[in-house]
């Protein structure tokens, strides 16, 4: 597909719902690890103990959720579109990340750190508007 | 250093992780319908080939590094600096594939390393 065509309406949706449901995902990772705290690995009874209690956490649950929504959206959608164009159109996700974790846990996001968001949305945007094949079809 | 190996194994095994799972959807070809049924022979279709193995080891690999990073740091401080993943990609694609990477691609990796340069000077 090249980036010149207009976009179809499935393709539109599976990558709304890639940049909704993956920034969801990791906040709700974030926010279970941080309830959890401290993460003791050794001896190996100890990281047992660890891996039982992420795995006990609602929150780490509705994340892997959310993230299985997003990576199935994602196979999906790599299978009609190339690599090169969902990534650019998925660059907003950046954004979306830090706005849910301003809203949902109350990060306090510096404007520097919005600056390098949206130069590093800017980056990704540019990285996926380029030539997706440099390399002769095998 | 710590800091160092969580985010090397989340940018290196997820960008492998994700080219492995990428190189297996091309194989199992275009996704046509979104009946549930027709999704989930799309699936188990996929979880036949190796590459979507390899890939999958990959993420999980990544996906519990991301958990130790979480574990530490700020979501909108870990979530931007994994986007050093177009940079090692670019290099990736330059030393393993033989691809060439054009200049706007260059410019883009180069804003994406200011940009994750950036993220860590305002975490300071």
């Amino acid at each position: 597909m090249t980036p010149d065509k207009p976009l179809h309406l499935k393709t539109f949706l599976m990558i709304a719902v890639m940049i909704i449901a993956g920034p969801l995902g990791n906040v709700l990772l974030g926010k279970g690890m941080k309830h959890i705290g401290d993460l003791t690995l050794w001896p190996p009874a100890e990281l047992l103990h660890t891996a039982l209690k992420i795995f006990a956490s609602p929150s780490i649950w509705l994340g892997i959720a959310s993230l299985i929504t997003f990576f199935v959206a994602y196979m999906l959608v790599l299978s009609w579109a190339d690599y090169s164009f969902v990534q650019p159109a998925s660059s907003l996700a950046y954004g979306v990340v830090a706005l849910l974790s301003y809203l949902m846990l109350g990060e306090r996001v510096s404007p520097l750190r919005w600056a390098g968001i949206a130069v590093i949305c800017l980056g990704v945007f540019v990285v996926g508007r380029t030539n997706p094949r440099t390399t002769e079809p095998a | 250093m710590r800091q160092l190996i969580l985010f090397t194994l989340i940018v290196v095994a997820g960008t492998g992780g994700e080219l492995c799972v990428s190189r297996a959807m091309k194989q199992v070809g275009e996704a046509t319908s979104f009946h549930p049924v027709q999704i989930a022979k799309v699936i188990l279709r996929a979880l036949r080939l190796p590459w979507m193995w390899v890939g999958v080891g990959m993420m999980a690999t990544a996906f519990f590094a991301l958990l130790g990073a979480l574990s530490m740091y700020n979501v909108s401080f870990v979530v931007p600096v994994t986007a050093l993943s177009y940079v090692a990609g670019a290099f990736g694609g330059l030393a393993f594939l033989n691809e060439r990477v054009s200049r706007q691609r260059w410019l883009g990796v180069l804003l994406v390393a200011i940009g994750v340069t950036l993220v860590f000077l305002g975490n300071r």
